[in-house]
């Protein structure tokens, strides 16, 4: 893969939208501050001497690889995994693979991955897609779809690569009214061309190279998802160029895992999630080991310190202390596993137990309008994505009519489960306090609140978002310390503090 | 910028492949750049993915010596630095004044602070030896987060201050590799001095190389079933994925028993030398569709 934009960039300035802005000097630094502008933008902390360290590493590379240079910026700039995927999507957007339309001619299968990046951004470059007299018709259509299907079956990445841009160019073109406001829409290119429906004939075509049927369903599925990809990141990468990619940076940048929020999670993500639940149990359970470690020592034992004097003339050379206490709380969970909120809560109670052994006892009750208790569930050892499967089919037992209602749920809650609370208990409720307007029940939430040691409340809503429509949620906080918990920045946080 | 480590990317890949480590670019692009760059490499990423072995492969493929210091709990400066040697300290002492030479306390003192004294240990070894030198820290994230602080003056200026004797800078700025589980987050400190590379489970292709490069008389059609195999096994939600050491030793396992094809039955028999946990096989056996 060549590396036209850098190169441009660094020779003299390009006749490409970038260049048009920065007349002078190479723009490669110009470049590179606004990326690294960007990434910071992003979440990621990027420091001066990491700004620097990446321009060393510049240097010291060549730059025909565009792979290379992907890496070893990503070395010096991104020092956390889970931040590599927007380090990626923000490269792509300010470095992008080729400029302009990319391949243009169908047949045309033989051509440099970068043969048109030569001139890029050049009007025949951009034009060429457009300009061609046959482009988008049925049967056009129906002569690329052939073409990608054996893209497709070769599993040729440069090909699939290359024709993701020239799908996006040639289908996914939304003509704007006037000059500058044309656009791309990776959504349009895929409703045409529908890769989703060649998966079948994708299936057929590998079962005939010999693979197995499981083999070739899940190659199949890796590959378009593949190809969708390349298609959205394209359609990224054409409007970046069009309008600049720091209007794209802002909102085109997915936030990283740790600072999604739970309430907006695609189903991918809570795939990925689930992987992050013991990762990050172990990490904060190290953590709170090595604390507890450091202040073992308890307060001093004067009269033991005294006696040890003796032998040493009277000088307390060695301090001796009490044994420190460990105190060990039970906690006692309450979840509203209503609709959206109930991954939220599925993922606070699975942290929550994978951490058991901080704690003396773990409880774990789920409610919509009627409590049930979910403890037998988690059984220690226990395999996530069982628990998970359990945890929602269990929904069903704490709902009597399925419309949410906290104050009889605390209601239930305290009569039928009047031993799960004492002084030694710390209750924790997690739930976004929408009652449908019914009655809150606030004297046995109090009353509940004044029986344990400590209450807190996690809530996953912005906390602009309280009190609105039928959220309660400043009227529970008043009796229970109400907590913002929109990620997993912010659960492992709280989790945190709480031991 | 002069390398004495690395020519380019190609060139790391290429001398490392010739020791037997079979890297991929990003592992061949940092590792250059560490060199070109003399900066530490810090590598992250599961346990046994070869982060420990890519720095072994280092010091073979340069013909550099490997010092090595492993991270525990409670590891301190005496053990990652340099200690003074007490009891010969003491001996001396004791034989000026059994002598009787008269010599002063001034010159007595001088004298025990000297090298002769000084327990080197890894870090302090790596930075004053002239040959070339990797030095790898090893499961850096199990020290104690004052340790860190320990290691920031060796890693940004490869010096170590000595009070009695000075500051002694390194003639020859080692190799230096990091490794960590991720057991916790290294600070912000640490990691700012160093590169970041994640290594993580190989492609079926490098897999099936490294495999096949450990393993003598595994044939190619058994080395392809097991990847595949050990992949379909990564994309489940287990509780420790297979890693490479792992996939390695079920290949010798299959060896041993002398099975030459992985059907079903087969690794369902083998299931344990790849999967630790109970909940883990459990899934498997169930999403796999194995026999019992």
């Amino acid at each position: 893969m060549r590396l036209p934009s850098l190169r441009r960039d660094a020779g003299t300035a390009g006749p490409g939208p970038s260049g048009d802005e920065r007349p002078r000097g190479s723009g490669l630094l110009e470049r590179h501050v606004l990326f690294v502008e960007a990434l910071r933008g992003a979440g990621l902390p990027v420091s001066l001497a990491e700004d620097l360290d990446a321009i060393a590493v510049l240097r010291a590379l060549d730059w025909d690889d565009r792979a290379v240079v992907r890496e070893g910026y990503a070395a010096a700039l991104v020092k956390r995994h889970g931040q590599r995927p927007t380090f990626d999507t923000l490269f792509d957007l300010y470095f992008p693979r080729v400029t302009g339309s990319g391949g243009q001619s169908l047949g045309d299968v033989g051509e440099e991955p970068g043969g048109s990046d030569d001139d890029p951004g050049s009007p025949e470059g951009s034009a060429g897609a457009e300009g061609a007299p046959v482009t988008d018709n049925a049967a056009a259509l129906e002569a690329f779809r052939e073409q990608l299907l054996d893209a497709l079956l070769a599993g040729d990445e440069q090909r699939l690569q290359r024709m993701a841009a020239e799908m996006v160019a040639r289908f996914g073109a939304m003509p704007g009214r006037g000059p500058g406001l044309s656009s791309w829409s990776a959504y349009t290119a895929l409703q045409r061309v529908a890769p989703q429906e060649l998966t079948d004939r994708i299936v057929a075509g590998l079962l005939a190279q010999g693979r197995t049927e499981e083999e070739a369903t899940r190659a199949a599925g890796q590959r378009v998802g593949g190809l969708t990809a390349a298609v959205e990141a394209d359609a990224r990468r054409r409007i970046a160029e069009e309008k600049g990619p720091d209007h794209l940076a802002r909102v085109a940048v997915r936030p990283t895992l740790e600072r999604l929020d739970f309430l907006q999670m695609r189903r991918t993500d809570l795939e990925q999630m689930r992987r992050e639940i013991h990762p990050l149990a172990r990490r904060l359970a190290t953590r709170l080991t090595q604390q507890h470690a450091a202040r073992r020592r308890g307060p001093l034992d004067f009269r033991r310190t005294v006696r040890a004097s003796m032998s040493t003339g009277g000088v307390p050379l060695t301090t001796h202390h009490r044994p420190k206490r460990p105190h060990r709380s039970e906690l006692v969970v309450l979840c509203d596993v209503s609709g959206s909120v109930a991954h939220f809560a599925q993922f606070t109670l699975l942290l929550v137990f994978a951490l058991r052994d901080q704690f003396q006892g773990v409880r774990a009750f789920t409610f919509i309008d009627h409590v049930h208790e979910v403890t037998p569930l988690l059984r220690p050892g226990a395999d996530l994505v069982d628990v998970m499967a359990d945890l929602s089919a269990s929904t069903a037992q704490a709902a009597l009519w399925g419309r949410t209602n906290y104050g009889r749920a605390f209601t239930r809650f305290a009569e039928l489960h009047p031993d799960a609370i004492g002084p030694k208990t710390s209750l924790l409720v997690l739930g976004d306090a929408r009652s449908n307007y019914s009655d809150l029940a606030l004297d046995t939430v109090a009353d509940i609140a004044g029986r344990v040691r400590h209450a807190h409340w996690l809530n996953p809503e912005h906390r602009r978002q309280w009190d609105t429509g039928d959220s309660a949620a400043g009227r529970y906080a008043e009796i229970v310390p109400m907590v913002e918990c929109r990620n997993l920045a912010q659960l492992s946080e709280f989790v945190r503090d709480l031991l | 910028m002069s390398s004495s480590w690395f020519a380019s990317p190609a060139d790391a890949t290429a001398r490392l492949a010739e020791v037997g480590y079979l890297a991929d670019e990003a592992a061949s692009t940092t590792t250059f750049l560490a060199g070109a760059l003399e900066k530490p490499l810090l590598l992250e990423g599961p346990a046994g993915v070869g982060k420990t072995e890519l720095a072994k492969a280092v010091a073979r493929a340069t013909g550099a010596e490997l010092v090595r210091l492993q991270c525990y709990e409670g590891l301190d400066e005496a053990r990652a630095l340099y200690e003074w040697n007490y009891k010969k300290q003491l001996l001396r002492i004791q034989a000026s004044q059994a002598s009787g030479d008269g010599q002063g306390w001034d010159a007595t003192h001088d004298d025990i602070f000297t090298d002769e004294f000084l327990l080197t240990r890894p870090l302090l070894t790596a930075i004053r030896r002239e040959e070339p030198t990797v030095l790898l820290i090893d499961e850096v994230d199990k020290t104690d987060v004052e340790v860190e602080g320990l290691l920031l003056e060796v890693l940004s200026d490869f010096q170590v201050t000595i009070p009695e004797l000075g500051t002694v800078t390194a003639v020859r700025r080692p190799f230096v590799v990091l490794t960590s589980n991720a057991s916790r987050e290294l600070s912000e400190a640490v990691k700012r001095r160093c590169l970041y590379l994640h290594l993580d489970y190989p492609d079926l292709e490098r897999e099936r190389a490294i495999i096949r490069s450990q393993v003598a008389g595994l044939d190619e059609a058994l080395a392809t079933q097991l990847v595949a195999m050990v992949a379909r096994l990564r994309e489940l939600e287990l509780k420790k994925a297979p890693s490479i050491a792992e996939s390695v030793d079920w290949a010798r396992t299959l060896i041993a028993l002398e099975i030459r094809d992985l059907d079903d039955a087969a690794v369902s028999r083998t299931l344990g030398v790849v999967l630790k946990h109970a909940s883990d096989a459990e899934r498997a056996v169930k999403e796999l569709r194995l026999p019992r």
